[in-house]
């Protein structure tokens, strides 16, 4: 029971909004002691796992190309590009990207997009041009909440469409884990339940999206 | 032949470029911790496997010391003006477009290329190498039309980072927290307890229990593999696959997915729910959960009801 005492860190530490790297460490620390370890194996296994992890930051080399992009104008560009397509509203933009995403996911291709490679320089400032075609006084809340969805709509598309590929780690995980306890499941038979929780996350979002685009169209209330 | 070790030293060499420009910054009154930081961060990429686990421990403590006290931000304005974009837009538009559309369509093709010609790059990291290639491609046509000063691209990427700040390293630090949580055996002491909080002789109770618990461990472990193994063991085989007989692919396949309800929904996954909110530049960090709770709320308990419809 002791253990969990990490759990309580990180919940009261993001609560109260101390610096999560802060919290983190600190929960790290906690837990380990609670189990016994000294703080020496607790450094060294928290810095081999950070070791082990370090594929997981290098999405930041995408900066310079970003960067560079954006100086010479793209977010600009992807605006012009949505204010020339009179069909381009809100609502279908991020469904259709949503779609995309969706498909591209399930077909083991989950890194193609993203939050730094296509969100931030593309489909955000897309989707911001498509609310304001329809909607010349966007407040800046409803510019935070467009913003938001963007990045919503690319993490919906991605989890609800990656458990349909094959060789995803999550379908190794399950299959790895039913043979050890002597069930053995075909891939393919994981990826197809996958399909119907994809099918609803789909309706479900994209009934969300129209409803962020009629939102969208009326001007804030005053409050 | 290609491996991850070369995409790795392409990091630390970008993190290391950072550092450097950063520290020459004087509009920034945390030069020093920024480089430091992105320093540390560059010295980890391209010697971490030398430095051994308790030196990487060490260089983790250091990146959490500059960042707890407040040592790492952004320099204040001097973006580019928005006019100057704008005209520049006008001129390159679409050839922007195709430089930023390169790097997914060299991600894709590297990803099918490299396996099914083998001995070119490491198969198992296709993907992750096939992105790098891709930035090194864009990055050369797009230097080659564009003709910015040489450093322009470093630059805006490290104003970029710096805009993202400690964040950037959140994901990693989340997943290290999961590897010390599991050496201490969280996962079977929380498997335990949801165990013993499910009615006797109730199959629809079980299955709630179930997609619940997976969301909600998920929630605090920011991971749904985290929560998977133990889920399983403490609810999914014991009750719902031997004592109701239901089908293990639809308990496992959809009992995953009731996890990654909860995966929209925590910070703890921050490369997912912070990180964009900081790249997006959101005032709210909590943006993007507070947009993805509709969506995650009714998929959890479509969820649970098709786990209890399919399976038995």
């Amino acid at each position: 029971m002791l253990v969990l005492i990490g759990i309580l860190i990180i919940i009261a530490g993001f609560l109260l909004r101390f610096n999560p790297l802060l919290v983190i460490m600190a929960s790290a620390l906690a837990t380990g002691l609670a189990a016994g370890l000294d703080i020496a194996a607790i450094i060294a296994a928290f810095g081999k796992a950070f070791n082990d992890t370090r594929y997981v930051s290098i999405i930041w080399i995408v900066l310079p190309v970003i960067g560079l992009l954006e100086a010479y104008g793209l977010q600009q560009h992807a605006r012009s590009l949505i204010d020339r397509m009179k069909g381009a509203t809100l609502g279908r933009l991020l469904t259709g990207y949503l779609l995309l995403r969706q498909a591209m996911a399930a077909v083991g291709l989950t890194s193609v997009a993203g939050h730094a490679q296509t969100v931030r320089p593309l489909v955000a400032p897309m989707a911001e041009a498509a609310a304001e075609a329809r909607n010349d006084a966007l407040s800046e809340s409803q510019r935070e909440d467009v913003k938001a969805f963007a990045a919503a709509t690319d993490n919906v598309g991605l989890f609800f469409g990656e458990d349909i590929f094959l060789a995803i780690g999550s379908i190794l995980l399950m299959k790895g884990l039913l043979d050890g306890y002597g069930y053995e499941i075909e891939p393919l038979h994981f990826s197809l339940w996958a399909i119907p929780t994809a099918i609803a996350a789909f309706l479900i979002h994209g009934l969300r999206l129209r409803r962020l685009e009629k939102r969208m169209r009326k001007q804030e209330a005053s409050a | 032949m290609i491996t991850l070790g070369f995409v790795y030293v392409l990091a630390g060499l970008t993190f290391a470029a950072f550092a450097a420009l950063g520290l020459h910054d004087r509009n920034n009154p945390t030069r020093f911790g920024n480089a430091a930081f992105w320093g540390l961060l560059a010295l980890s990429m391209l010697a971490g496997d030398r430095l051994g686990d308790f030196g990487n421990g060490l260089l983790v403590l250091a990146l959490v010391a500059i960042a707890g006290t407040g040592q790492i931000g952004r320099a204040p304005g001097s973006d580019i003006p928005a006019e100057v974009q704008a005209t520049r837009a006008a001129t390159h538009g679409n050839f922007l477009l195709l430089v930023a559309l390169i790097i997914p369509a060299v991600a894709l093709a590297g990803t099918f290329l490299f396996k099914w010609v083998p001995g070119l790059a490491d198969p198992k990291q296709a993907t992750l190498i096939s992105l790098a290639l891709g930035v090194l491609i864009a990055l050369g046509i797009g230097m080659a039309r564009l003709k910015p000063p040489p450093l322009l691209p470093l630059q805006q990427g490290r104003r970029l980072l710096d805009s993202v700040g400690w964040a950037a390293i959140l994901p990693q630090m989340l997943a290290s927290l999961g590897a010390v949580f599991a050496l201490a055996g969280v996962g079977e002491v929380v498997g335990d307890l949801i165990g013993t909080a499910i009615p006797d002789g109730s199959l629809f109770g079980a299955v709630l229990a179930f997609g619940l618990g997976m969301a909600l461990f998920t929630m605090v472990m920011g991971n749904a593999f985290a929560a998977f193994p133990v889920m399983m063991a403490a609810v999914g085989l014991p009750l719902l696959i031997e004592q109701y007989g239901g089908d293990p692919a639809v308990v496992a396949a959809i009992g995953m997915l009731a996890g990654f309800c909860g995966t929209l929904v925590t910070p703890m996954a921050a490369n997912f729910n912070l990180v964009p909110a900081a790249l997006l530049e959101l005032k709210n960090p909590y943006g993007v959960i507070k947009a993805q709770v509709g969506t995650a709320v009714p998929l959890l308990a479509v969820n649970i009801v098709f786990i209890w419809l399919f399976a038995f």
